[in-house]
């Protein structure tokens, strides 16, 4: 999908020029040379290009990057431990505040997880909008990466038009959920309320005329622009090798090469029926980076097309009423709902012990959750795997060498948010 | 499965199991299948090996580290676990190798196979106190500069110990002893009937033994000796009276109230009509 670009530059060094260039050699400097000392400097943690809440500690020479240390857990609030003392319900929000710029997609993988425990069944309609709401999230997601990634290498124009794009995500995930960001919208066994069809065709009619518009006219900005490739082409080049070896996921390892997609290997809910393709970068570098996410932007309308065309009615939620709680109407007549709308409300349900690892394709990567159950309604234990752990680790490799400047292209590249990383 | 989780080729199961027993040898304790997830227990000692061979083996190729969780049991000998989660992308399958670890011996580290698991161990460090050993950078990663405690272990508590705030008069922050504006809510939702881990109120008595009576001032044979004298003088006419005269006239005899004003029929209520439907709470 990416167009040829031309061979990296330092296959066209030449030695003829390089000769002619005298380049001093370190170890022989020429007459008035000064032997300056590395200096370190700190970039946030109150910085605009650091995405929240990031320390990086630099070792810089001159304008050239030598290490970096980056300093996480600022926004450290005990997610997991909080977790452990809350009811399967009632760590559900907790999910939405990982990621905040994806919550839907947080609240994904905790309640497949949740539902691999309990064996239980999901309805097919319940399915689709899952899927359906979770490639909206992920084009709510990208327009704020892009948008920020082409402003911290210096364009302003398109991340006005992108997050036009994402006021418009917001409006339709709070018509969904009843909430801006923090949805709190997926339930084990289904989602939580039906969709009104008036939202749905608001959504198709917008998924045909105006996403398309804003979003390619911001892209051809940026896509082609000479500047922006002088930015991002051949900048923190990853290669297949060290992808893997680095635990990449989602857009980092699929612009290393790897077409890797856990929506499209290992498919969960109805992303076995979608007909969508995988973007594969070429080089693996911050323009492969940023284009990958184009495309999936382009590949995520098309599912959500398709969803439309094919979602059928039917119930929302599993009919398994000791974990579903029943509808309103139903628990203020019938006695048995009111005892499970109260048992469902206060207790929870218990969950059947066992250690599962389920792993979904957030819009950053890949977002797992290792969840220990006891058999109580507590989860003993709730480990999240976040994105950004791994990618951010691989800072000091990929801005090894590079200047200053460039590291802004690769952080934004990286897609980081610190509430997920932190937990 | 019901469940739509991802579906990773689950159906290698029992093929990696085999294969795992065959590659890992004495490393592998034992080798499980939970929840449809193969758990390979491994021993300390054996890590490094084991995961080598995980990794390198034909057959099993698992690829990529993406996740060490650590999980804290206080009752086990061997306190803490250390998960490693594992993906195979040629396979298109996960399973976990768990380790056991206590406080004082530490675990080998496996930066040396994946770098990315310098900071994931860091992580587990930080959290439960696991030591890495081989691990060039094991500082603490998400708890405060200074931070004391392993916060994710089952004992720290919740709220911690100390919490921070802007000092004006010293004008700097300032750590000072957790208090909390309102009593710490925790909520017991187990069934008494299930072996709740506390004592219901009142059952404590039934757990003592029983205080015996005060003893009777006479004895038996005294008892039986006073009862031949009143059987001698007259005999009983019934075993005990009734409680209401079976005889009775009136109230008085049974000690019942008078009829009162409630007996009649209560006057409709005129703000309170009968609706067809269910009526407004419906």
């Amino acid at each position: 999908m990416l167009t040829q670009k031309d061979q990296p530059i330092d296959q066209l060094a030449d030695p003829a020029i390089e000769k002619l260039l005298h380049h001093p050699d370190a170890a022989h400097p020429t007459d008035g040379d000064v032997a300056i000392q590395n200096y370190t400097i700190n970039f946030g943690p109150q910085h605009p290009a650091a995405h929240g809440v990031l320390r990086l500690v630099m070792e810089l020479d001159g304008e050239i990057v030598e290490r970096i240390d980056p300093h996480v857990g600022l926004l450290h609030r005990g997610t997991e431990k909080l977790i452990e003392y809350k009811t399967y319900a009632q760590a559900i929000p907790y999910f939405d505040r990982l990621d905040y710029c994806s919550p839907m997609c947080m609240e994904h993988s905790f309640v497949l997880a949740i539902e691999k425990l309990l064996d239980l069944e999901v309805p097919i309609r319940a399915q689709y909008l899952r899927v359906f709401f979770a490639e909206l999230t992920r084009i709510s997601n990208h327009m704020l990466n892009l948008g920020s990634h082409v402003m911290d290498v210096g364009a302003m124009t398109p991340n006005l038009w992108l997050f036009e794009v994402r006021e418009d995500c917001y409006g339709f995930l709070e018509r969904a959920s009843g909430a801006r960001m923090h949805h709190n919208y997926l339930r084990p066994g289904g989602v939580h309320q039906d969709v009104p069809l008036k939202l749905l065709t608001d959504i198709g009619d917008w998924l045909d005329t105006r996403l398309p518009r804003l979003f390619e006219d911001a892209i051809s900005l940026v896509a082609d622009n000479r500047i922006f490739k002088q930015r991002n082409v051949d900048i923190a080049t990853v290669s297949r090798e060290d992808a893997l070896r680095w635990g990449f996921s989602g857009p980092m390892i699929r612009a290393a090469g790897v077409p890797w997609d856990l929506r499209k290997s290992q498919p969960y809910d109805v992303y076995a029926k979608m007909d969508f393709e995988v973007p594969v970068g070429t080089r693996g570098d911050c323009y492969d980076r940023f284009m990958v996410r184009v495309e999936e932007v382009r590949q995520s309308a098309r599912i959500m097309r398709q969803c439309l065309n094919e979602m059928p009615e039917g119930p929302i939620a599993s009919s398994d009423r000791k974990v579903v709680p029943p509808k309103r109407a139903e628990m203020k007549r019938s006695m048995e709902g009111l005892i499970h709308h109260f048992k469902l409300y206060t207790e929870g349900y218990h969950v059947p012990a066992g250690e599962v690892y389920v792993a979904t394709e957030s819009p950053k990567g890949e977002f797992g959750v290792y969840l220990v159950s006891d058999g109580s309604n507590k989860p003993y234990r709730c480990k999240i795997r976040p994105t950004a752990f791994s990618h951010l680790q691989a800072m000091d490799f990929m801005s090894r060498g590079h200047m200053l400047a460039d590291t802004t292209a690769i952080l934004g590249a990286m897609d980081i948010v610190f509430g997920e990383c932190d937990r | 499965m019901r469940a739509p989780a991802p579906a990773w080729a689950a159906d290698l199961n029992d093929a990696t199991i085999d294969s795992a027993r065959a590659a890992l040898g004495e490393a592998l304790s034992d080798a499980v299948e939970v929840a449809g997830e193969v758990q390979l227990h491994v021993t300390r000692d054996g890590l490094i090996a084991a995961l080598t061979a995980l990794r390198d083996t034909p057959g099993l190729e698992y690829q990529q580290l993406m996740e060490i969780a650590g999980v804290d049991y206080p009752d086990r000998a061997e306190r803490f676990e250390v998960v490693y989660c594992l993906l195979s992308l040629t396979r298109n399958h996960r399973l976990h190798v768990h380790v056991p670890a206590t406080e004082e011996t530490p675990v080998p580290s496996v930066t040396g196979l994946w770098p990315v698991a310098g900071w994931l161990e860091r992580e587990v460090y930080d959290m439960f106190g696991v030591l890495f050993s081989g691990n060039a950078d094991l500082r603490r990663i998400l708890t405060d500069y200074g931070f004391r405690g392993h916060p994710f272990r089952k004992d720290f508590p919740l709220s911690g110990y100390v919490e921070l705030r802007y000092s004006e008069e010293q004008k700097r922050v300032v750590y000072e002893p957790v208090s909390l504006a309102q009593d710490f809510r925790t909520f017991d939702f187990m069934s008494p009937w299930e072996g709740a881990a506390y004592v219901l109120p009142g059952d404590e008595k039934a757990k003592l033994p029983e205080a015996k009576g005060a003893p009777s001032p006479v004895t038996a044979t005294e008892v039986q000796k006073a009862d031949a004298v009143q059987s001698a003088k007259a005999a009983p006419t019934a075993a005990s009276e009734p409680y209401a005269k079976k005889d009775a006239q009136g109230t008085a005899d049974t000690g019942a109230g008078k009829p009162g004003s409630d007996a009649a029929p209560r006057p409709a209520d005129p703000d309170v009509t009968a609706s067809k439907s269910g009526g407004q709470n419906q």
